[in-house]
């Protein structure tokens, strides 16, 4: 048999039907559900008179409107709170195989208590109404962002109606420096290849500087995929993946998990597969990140400055600098360690989980928020992260260096609950999109790692993590 | 789904490259549970001088003269021009949804996003990539002459300009034909459901333990 690209294996396991002019009904193994993106999928069900197809395959969860602090209170937002109302209601009806709801104690950023329960898995099929879905090909699955529309074809068939794509492998190869993490790597991947560098692409992650990163780290990495315009971004099992599924309440146990990872360790790109596309990347080469426009191909190295769009002949590229410059309120050629923050965000799906907030804590320990910032916001990814936090003491880190430790969501990352910045304000972020809007209407985001944020939260301004051993 | 056949359609240029969704549609007004109404709130932060909040009424808000769609020749568009990468970012269908209450069938541009373009098709909204060469020339064409119009045709795959030159361009056949008809993609899957009981059957006998 040809070398097989790990997209080629997990494509062909999951080929119900195929059309004539290839596009072909792909059956889905897991389905996650967020209040968001689902109710109008509901309804429709509903209205057309169908059923949904097997609930076993759904994991729900309300995210990205619930608040972060005063749970006593419930939500606030009367609109935030039909909605999350409206997911109970639909799960309730149609059942599930597993539901998280507001102030459960496994509730959480959907594409954190996926794989934290072992929800996600090897080899399956995942989607979500939601792009960060890639995320879930760290694990080796093949994991697509859908729409309300695809959310509605899913529950009703189980299939999606997908055309293969082509297969990008990015490799890294090579060392991680000293306080360069996993976001800085795919930070360093979309300003090489683009916002659109991905577009049509599936994304393989490789080489051994990728193999040397945790789950927690791959899974940095996929959730960016889609910043890079892949749908799909995945990395190939390993002993890492299989050790970090072992005991997780969805794992399979006793014999199953034996046959499964049997199953499993031939989830990875053959030797000598063929990709469509390859760019290779050398970790040595890799400093830490910080974006300085509206779109995460916008980035550069801390040491680095904001860029002259006088110096630029392209002219839709040069008008996209001049416009971003002028929307994040940025002279040209301003030092990175020159700009200011006024907020700093420490959460979202990108960076929220257990080993983000250690990073984060080591930064933050034994010093504190600089007077000049507003508010510092630690908002961990899912409850089990913060009980986990907790018992680690991070929480009283954060707190004695005067951040604000909160209640899991998805918070300050797109704003939809009472968590935002103020028209101008700037924040050191470590969400997945800077956006115009995103963090909230004229907010100016910029994204970087949580060691990072952390950095620029105790010294006031972007700051090489380095420098503060 | 609305059928798409044919349109003669007045035209508008977004000179931008990487227009995101949330720019398309900004997230407070995600928390709709509904599918329509998003309209008045497509590119809500251009083109109002406030902030948009669900609910309001929008005919009351202060406009703002210099975003491209509030002059009042590109009133009642229905093909919007674009630059790369249209509709990147999160995969919320609200973009579509409010894209396609203002008023549009038809967006012309060099790429799109993945899941954005997937979304348009599933609902009567048609994206057409043409070359960056075509585009800049349609822009130019646009710019120069007030009332620009296109027309588009799917079953021929042609855009014609004013100046009678016709521009072919490529669809998925699959997706032509749902689009022609106006097919519901669940309605034209379930006719396969055979089919998917036995993929299913045999997975679970191979892989019980996906479907713990
Ligand atoms: S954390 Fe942000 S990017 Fe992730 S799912 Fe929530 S809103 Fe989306």
């Amino acid at each position: 048999m040809h070398a097989q690209t790990l997209y080629e294996k997990l494509w062909s396991s999951h080929v119900v039907h195929q059309e004539a002019d290839g596009t072909a009904l792909i059956y889905i193994d897991r389905h996650l559900v967020h209040e968001v993106t689902s109710p109008q999928a509901f309804e429709g069900l509903k209205l057309a008179g169908r059923k949904p197809w097997r609930i076993s395959s759904i994991v729900a969860t309300a995210d990205h409107n619930t608040p972060t602090d005063h749970w006593d209170l419930g939500i606030q937002d009367p609109v935030s709170r039909q909605q999350v109302e409206t997911l109970d209601a639909n799960i309730r009806e149609v059942g599930s195989l597993a539901y998280f709801p507001f102030k459960d104690a496994r509730q959480g950023i959907v594409h954190v208590i996926g794989p934290e329960n072992g929800a996600t898995l090897p080899g399956m099929t995942v989607v979500c109404g939601d792009s960060h879905t890639s995320t879930h090909g760290a694990f080796g699955c093949l994991a697509h962002g859908i729409g309300t529309s695809e959310v509605e074809h899913v529950l009703a068939t189980q299939c999606l109606l997908q055309k293969k794509s082509k297969t990008l492998l990015i490799r890294v190869d090579g060392q991680l420096g000293r306080g360069v993490t996993a976001k800085d790597v795919v930070l360093a991947i979309i300003g090489k290849i683009g916002t659109a560098g991905g577009t049509g692409y599936a994304m393989e992650f490789g080489g051994s500087a990728i193999r040397s990163l945790s789950m927690e780290g791959r899974m940095t990495i996929c959730n960016m995929a889609i910043e890079a315009g892949a749908r799909a971004g995945m990395v190939g099992v390993d002993e890492t993946t299989i050790e970090y599924l072992k005991d997780r309440p969805f794992s399979p146990k006793g014999e199953q998990w034996a046959q499964a990872v049997d199953y499993w360790r031939s989830l990875h790109s053959d030797e000598g597969a063929e990709f469509d596309k390859v760019v290779e990347l050398k970790a040595e080469d890799i400093l830490p990140q910080v974006t300085w426009g509206t779109s995460p191909e916008m980035v550069t190295t801390v040491d680095g400055r904001v860029p002259d769009p006088a110096a630029v002949t392209d002219p839709v590229r040069r008008e996209g600098i001049e416009r971003a410059l002028k929307y994040m309120g940025l002279a040209a050629n301003t030092p990175i360690t020159d700009i200011p923050v006024d907020q700093v965000f420490i959460g979202s799906c990108t960076n929220s989980r257990i080993e983000d907030l250690r990073e984060a804590a080591a930064v933050a320990r034994g010093r504190s928020k600089a007077a000049s910032v507003k508010r510092v916001l630690v908002v961990p990814g899912s409850g089990l992260v913060k009980r986990q936090a907790e018992e680690e003491g991070l929480d009283k880190v954060f707190v004695a260096a005067g951040f604000e430790w909160r209640e899991p969501g998805c918070s300050m990352c797109l704003a939809m609950n009472a968590d935002r910045l103020e028209p101008g304000e700037r924040c050191a972020s470590t969400s997945n999109r800077n956006f115009e809007g995103r963090q909230g209407a004229g907010g100016r985001t910029h994204l970087v790692s949580p060691a990072m944020a952390a950095a620029a939260a105790v010294t006031g301004r972007f700051t090489d993590v380095r420098t503060l051993a | 789904m609305n059928p798409f056949t044919q349109l003669d359609g007045l035209v508008a240029p977004l000179d931008r490259a990487n227009v995101d969704t949330d720019a398309i549609i900004p997230k407070q007004f995600l928390k709709s549970i509904k599918r329509s109404g998003f309209g008045p709130n497509a590119f809500d932060e251009w083109r109002y001088l406030d902030v948009g909040q669900p609910g309001q009424d929008n005919s009351q808000r202060p406009l703002n003269p210099d975003f491209v769609l509030n002059q009042v020749r590109y009133k009642g568009a229905q093909i919007l021009l674009t630059r790369d990468n249209f509709g990147c970012g999160s995969s919320r269908e609200h973009a579509p949804w409010a894209l396609e209450d203002y008023g549009f069938r038809v967006l012309i541009g060099p790429s799109f996003a993945d899941i954005f373009f997937n979304n348009s098709f599933k609902n009567g909204l048609l994206p057409i990539k043409l070359d960056v060469a075509e585009i800049d020339e349609l822009f130019r064409q646009c710019e120069a002459s007030a009332g620009y119009r296109l027309k588009v045709d799917l079953a021929a795959q042609t855009i014609t300009r004013p100046d009678g030159k016709s521009i072919a361009f490529d669809i998925d056949p699959f997706r032509k034909e749902c689009l022609l008809n106006g097919w519901d993609d669940i309605g034209l899957t379930l006719r396969h459901a055979d089919k998917i009981r036995a993929f299913e059957a045999q997975r679970r006998a191979e892989h019980p333990y996906y479907f713990a």
